[in-house]
């Protein structure tokens, strides 16, 4: 019964991390989009040399693990004599690499939706940054639905890792606390569920959401063939 | 015709029956198939032609009833038999069912190699053979996305025509093509007709089942109402249904021409 | 930054110690975790309602939780049920459990993306059950989970560095330990970075290199 006391007893402090997980994420989520749609356009419409350097970013930080790039920017900072909170350093990085990621989501969404959807939009004599903003951005929004869904999961699930800098998120206070009683186990387990909460929460926000902006006949769904065996 | 000189029964399909949930789908269908005989299918859509032509190789497994081929009675309880059973009945499906994965040669040698255990370079000889009498020879290479309905269909009968067998069953062979596509495919039916192939075939072609057909057979929800000699069903005033049907087709396909 | 001295006589020793057991990591995780996945996979299919509703669970919980927190249970939990792993086993085992959850999902999606007729069409071949699952439906469903499970292994080379946080002196706790004695974090981490963007960058040359040999025309296109 030690365990069970050690988890009620540690429930509430470990519960404060969660408002510091869920503000990372979403700090980090809000920056992918807000940096991650210019940057898929970008690498659609851009100068080839700027897709380049698009690509060479995507690269980068879609190759390099979160954890490595936990402590490269952290010892940037050190190196420019610059204190920052470890809580905005995982932002950051996290942000850094949801950019990548997201604009590679946003570019498949753009890629493919039908080069008529342009034609038309043209034909009626718009010009193409009319276009994309009334007629190409909006539906490529919806088609990512999915893809920003499983995006905000993998975040959640990475910012786990941020407390090797020292932030007070729900991993951090875990460990503080499995440190000091010793009940590694069962506290973990504990962590494990409150993440999975979590997840299930926003990613049913998520499909609400998807549902609400659904146009009908327009499917975002990845559905499986309905003449499909088993 | 020289076909139907041969009296020989191949094929008997006795008293088979078939309910899919609380539905009677098949009531007590019966077929003799002799050598070398062409019968057509005719019913309305959901008459269980279908149903019908997929329980006579087992791929729905009737509830009663009994098939005998060349005068062996199938046990359907054993696999190895069904098995064995099924490479001796061919089948052309609706929707062709080429396996996506193998280009048309392959998809004509795959069960000559696996099924049979024909050595490879044997089994690419004798599809390319098979290719050649659908006139797809120069199209071996190609994978199933780039070849038309027509020509996609004539590989699924090379497919089956490779494994030798004794009795081919068609299921509406060209309902899903394209009209102008009909024609290739239902030319290659003939010619193996003309060759002594034995077939049983379900079709809306009606001018086709009237031209090649040795024996139509009628069917509806389920039970097979009448057969007879296209020339006896089809005749001028004769009260049968399978005429009141192709009346029926016929004022359609006019009244949608209008 | 970047001294020879430093670079050629400290960093670069100590990562190419770390690199070894990564390889030993990444690779027995990879051919580990794609056959629990196809496993997996498979019974999530194929099972009975009992076994399927169990898999699916299974894959719900592990993509529900992040790879950290399993890893410290992994390594927590075993010695109190008799087994110690160094923490390179609890990491390994980790690993495996961890990606079989995610590439069965793709293995799910590419089996019940196969259309019933193929199957019809093998039967009425006169194909067994087992040779139509292994002519007909493998080569098919393999190819299109290639790029699913071909990324998770791409991801798994990433995430091999949360090894470090149960201590186990792969690539990232060899960096780790350089930066901490020599606190020049930017250069050791600059250099664990490229190790890593090697790695996945020719994990992910392979990948595509596979899809491009087992290309179909027309096949695979959703």
């Amino acid at each position: 019964m030690h365990s069970l006391t050690v988890i009620l007893q540690a429930l509430p402090y470990i519960l404060q991390g969660t408002a510091v997980t869920v503000a990372a994420v979403a700090l980090a989520l809000g920056m992918g989009l807000a940096f991650g749609v210019p940057f898929a356009m970008a690498q659609v419409y851009g100068h080839p040399l700027l897709k380049k350097l698009v690509a060479l970013y995507v690269w980068f930080f879609r190759g390099v693990p979160i954890l490595v790039l936990l402590f490269l920017f952290y010892g940037f900072f050190i190196s420019i004599e610059f204190m920052v909170d470890p809580f905005l350093i995982s932002c950051l990085v996290m942000g850094c690499t949801s950019t990548a990621y997201q604009s590679q989501i946003f570019r498949g969404a753009i890629e493919s939706l039908p080069s008529g959807q342009m034609k038309a939009a043209r034909a009626l004599g718009m010009r193409d940054s009319q276009a994309i903003a009334t007629i190409i951005l909006p539906q490529a929004m919806r088609l990512s639905i999915p893809g920003w869904a499983n995006e905000f999961s993998i975040l959640l699930k990475d910012s786990a890792v941020c407390y090797v800098l020292g932030t007070q998120d729900i991993m951090a206070r875990t460990a503080a606390v499995a440190a000091r009683t010793h009940e590694h186990l069962a506290l973990y387990a504990t962590t494990g569920v409150i993440y999975f909460i979590l997840t299930i929460i926003v990613l049913k926000l998520l499909h609400n959401l998807e549902t609400r902006m659904q146009i009908p006949g327009y499917s975002t769904g990845a559905g499986f063939d309905s003449g499909a065996m088993a | 015709m020289i076909s139907s000189e041969s009296n020989e029964t191949i094929l008997q399909v006795r008293h088979i029956s078939k309910t899919l949930g609380d539905k009677k789908i098949l009531t007590d269908c019966s077929l003799d198939m002799k050598k070398g005989e062409l019968k057509v299918l005719i019913g309305p859509s959901g008459a269980g032609k279908s149903t019908l032509l997929q329980c006579i190789n087992c791929l729905i497994m009737p509830d009663e009833g009994e098939i005998i081929l060349q005068g062996a009675k199938l046990y359907m309880q054993s696999k190895k038999e069904l098995c064995a059973y099924r490479t001796k009945v061919g089948m052309i499906f609706q929707d062709f069912n080429l396996f996506d994965h193998l280009n048309a040669i392959d998809n004509v040698a795959i069960a000559l190699c696996k099924v049979k255990g024909i050595d490879k370079k044997t089994a690419h000889g004798r599809a390319m053979q098979e290719l050649e009498r659908v006139g797809l020879d120069s199209k071996a290479r190609l994978y199933p996305a780039q070849l038309s309905g027509g020509q996609k269909q004539r590989v699924a009968i090379a497919r089956a025509l490779a494994m030798d067998p004794t009795v081919i069953l068609l299921d509406e062979p060209t309902s899903a093509l394209d009209p102008e596509l009909v024609g290739e495919v239902l030319n290659v039916i003939r010619e193996l007709s003309r060759a002594g192939m034995t077939m049983i075939m379900a079709t809306h072609q009606m001018e086709f089942a009237r031209a090649v057909a040795n024996e139509i057979v009628f069917m509806e929800k389920g039970v097979i109402i009448e057969h007879g000699t296209p020339a006896e069903l089809l005749a001028e005033g004769a009260k049968t249904r399978t005429r009141d049907f192709c009346t029926t087709l016929l004022s359609m396909e006019s009244g949608a021409d209008v | 930054m970047f001294e020879p001295d430093f670079l050629y006589g400290e960093i670069l020793p100590a990562l190419n110690r770390g690199l070894v057991l990564s390889f030993q990591l990444i690779v027995p995780a990879a051919v580990l975790g794609f056959a629990g996945g196809l496993a997996l996979g498979c019974l999530r299919v194929f099972g009975t309602p009992w076994m399927r509703g169990l898999g699916n669970a299974y894959t719900a919980v592990i993509r529900g939780v992040p790879l950290a927190v399993q890893l410290m249970m992994i390594y927590f939990a075993l010695p109190k049920i008799g087994i110690y792993f160094e923490p390179y086993g609890a990491a390994l085992l980790s690993f495996i459990l961890c990606s079989a959850a995610y590439h069965s999902e793709y293995i799910r999606g590419a089996l019940l993306s196969i259309k019933q007729g193929q199957f019809k069409a093998a039967q009425a071949l006169g194909f067994t059950t087992l040779q139509t699952v292994f002519w007909i439906i493998a080569p098919q469903a393999a190819r299109r989970a290639l790029p699913g499970c071909g990324n998770e292994i791409v991801y798994l080379v990433k995430y091999s560095s949360l090894a470090y946080l149960v201590t186990c002196m792969e690539l990232m706790g060899e960096g780790k330990v350089v930066a901490s004695d020599t606190f020049r974090f930017t250069e050791v981490f600059l250099v664990v970075g490229a190790y890593y963007l090697v790695m996945v960058t020719i994990a992910t040359w392979i990948l595509h290199w596979l899809e491009k040999r087992y290309r179909i025309p027309g096949f695979g296109a959703q």
